[in-house]
């Protein structure tokens, strides 16, 4: 089959690899008909996560038609020829993390466990595309993907809905909208969300949808936050403006109450040689990440506040704000998304029109294109926001 | 070499100490265990894979045998690398879980086997110990030993390092690592 594959720092390439098998008995194959390049995917080309390999299939957000299943997966929960869409995390549903709904800490579902214990103390689950560390696990931008845990993860789709409709229950739509509900929104709050990118938007909607008063997008691509300012949110330059006056601004001088970090690892940063500090440090590896949006927002937040860490950060981050966050009784909270957990519910918000998620959508692209959808997509060329592939 | 570890299994306490008494179990999920035969009620064959492809053979004595409580064992007078250990089960904090203690004892002694059986071990022996509990976890609660393209190869996963591409196994590949 035809996969996009890692090919070292900054490349990929779709290559020829073999079909995907079965390897444990409760494994699916999906024959994929949708699949999406993620944002996270872009910290593994330019190379922040440690352990991707020459050949590694990328791509964590698919969906596609049962085409083999395993003899231990149950048919009441999975049969040939189901649509599904299939959550990034593999999650094996029997671990205490699973059990508590914790579906990305899955305690069953990395081979390299023990790998990742000594990066992050303890292990996370497998992942799709996203590393030996996360588990090494093919990714599903490619014709066919092995799926294990067939039997606990994958979400039939049987209503009447098109692949974009359903393509982000994989990942962007639950991430952005556990990035709103970590916040506790209550009808008073004002909202603001770091990183107009798609999962940035979808926290933004989701805010609105949990209620808020309302909801601030920050970023610096013009178009970016056109797309966020026509879906109803209040954008923010960081290039044009002082984030934090404007901020004050914009709630009554409180500060937001909540605030979403949707960028992660890889911010830029208004101020050159802030910029710069970190820039140096990542590139001498005596720091990992790059925190200009986590230390913003934790300065930005008014007291008793809830600051929500969506971004993925794979390592360690330099001149964090403690003070402020112990001083001001700052709430932190975070997670590799929980899909399993809100597929459904955020499938029913979908049915009723609640949240539509192909407003994101500006590239559609063959698997073949993958490369050039990289590209743009990590150099905001062709007002990138999100490509969908056809495999 | 004195190794401990311990984890926490999402089974109830009976189900994981029948699972350990049955030893034929124990290769199941211990990476270096290739072969366990109970010969008598108390006695067992147990067999190892030692470096360059070489077997380990040894008979082990069941010493304590406390059902839902405490299994323990020691190696025969000859066996080569004199080894004991013990299990104990007990009852999670949340009321349904089971909680795995194991302690092992070898005896390295300073002879050759010995010291091939401590570079077998590696510079961290705890870690291989703690795999193997890892893969007991695994196949109580999911059913089997995971495998991903990466790291296809089940309880021997860290085999290597770097692993295989993450990319489907071509059908020779596979029949290797899975037999089929």
């Amino acid at each position: 089959m035809r996969a996009n594959c890692w090919a070292g720092r900054n490349e990929v390439e779709v290559r020829d690899v073999p079909d995907p098998t079965i390897l444990n008995s409760r494994d699916a194959i999906v024959r994929i008909t949708s699949t999406a390049i993620c944002g996270s995917d872009l910290h593994l080309l330019d190379g922040y996560v440690p352990t991707m390999q020459d050949g590694d299939v990328m791509g964590h957000e698919f969906m596609g038609e049962v085409v083999e299943v395993g003899t231990g997966v149950d048919p009441a929960r999975l049969r040939v020829g189901d649509r599904v869409v299939v959550p990034f995390p593999i999650a094996c549903g029997a671990c205490g993390a699973c059990a508590a709904q914790l579906y990305s800490c899955c305690e069953n579902s990395n081979p390299n466990a023990g790998i990742a214990e000594k990066m992050f103390g303890h292990p996370v689950a497998g992942l799709f595309g996203y590393s030996h560390l996360t588990g090494g696990f093919a990714g599903g931008q490619a014709q066919y993907a092995r799926v294990p845990f067939a039997d606990v993860g994958p979400l039939k789709i049987e209503a009447e809905l098109t692949d974009e409709q359903v393509l982000f229950l994989s990942d962007i739509l639950p991430t952005g909208y556990m990035g709103a509900e970590m916040c506790d929104i209550q009808p008073s709050d004002v909202v603001a969300v770091w990183g107009a990118g798609p999962v940035g938007q979808f926290a933004m909607d989701s805010a609105r949808v949990l209620g808020a008063a309302s909801v601030i997008a920050i970023d610096k691509e013009p178009y970016r936050l056109r797309m966020a300012e026509a879906a109803g949110h209040i954008p923010v330059n960081f290039e044009e403006v002082d984030v934090r006056s404007r901020l004050l601004e914009l709630s009554g001088g409180r500060g937001p109450d909540k605030c979403v970090d949707a960028v992660g690892l890889e911010a830029t940063h208004g101020s050159a040689h802030i910029h710069a500090f970190d820039r140096v440090k990542q590139a001498v590896r005596s720091e990992t990440d790059r925190p200009h949006v986590l230390r913003q927002a934790i300065l930005s937040c008014r007291s008793g506040g809830i600051v929500s860490v969506i971004g993925v950060y794979g390592g360690m981050v330099d001149k964090f704000p403690a003070g402020a966050w112990m001083n001001r009784s700052l709430t932190l909270r975070t997670g590799q998304c929980h899909v399993q957990r809100y597929m459904t519910p955020l499938l029913r918000r979908i049915e009723r029109g609640e949240l539509d998620p192909t407003r994101v959508i500006t590239h559609r692209l063959p698997l073949e294109e993958a490369p050039h959808g990289y590209d743009i997509f990590k150099n905001k060329q062709e007002d990138c926001e999100k490509v969908v592939l056809t495999p | 070499m004195d190794l401990t570890a311990t984890t926490t299994v999402r089974r109830p306490v009976s189900e994981v100490y029948t699972f350990w008494r049955r030893l034929e179990n124990l290769p199941s999920f211990m990476e270096h265990l290739d072969e366990v035969r109970t010969t008598g009620e108390n006695t067992s064959t147990w067999v190892a894979s030692a470096p360059f492809d070489r077997k380990v053979e040894w008979e082990a004595v069941l010493t304590e045998d406390v059902a839902n409580e405490r299994i323990g064992w020691r190696s025969a007078e000859e066996a080569d690398v004199p080894n004991q250990g013990t299990v104990s089960f007990v009852l999670a904090p949340d009321g349904k879980s089971t909680e795995v203690h194991v302690h092992l004892v070898y005896d390295i002694g300073a002879g050759k086997l010995g010291k091939a059986v401590a570079k077998y071990f590696g510079e961290e022996p705890h870690q291989q110990l703690d795999d193997d509990l890892r893969r007991l976890k695994q196949v109580l609660e999911a059913g089997e030993v995971v495998r991903s393209d990466g790291a296809p190869w089940g309880k021997r996963a860290r085999k290597e390092f770097p692993q295989r591409p993450a990319q489907p196994l071509a059908a020779e590949e596979r029949r290797e690592v899975l037999g089929v």
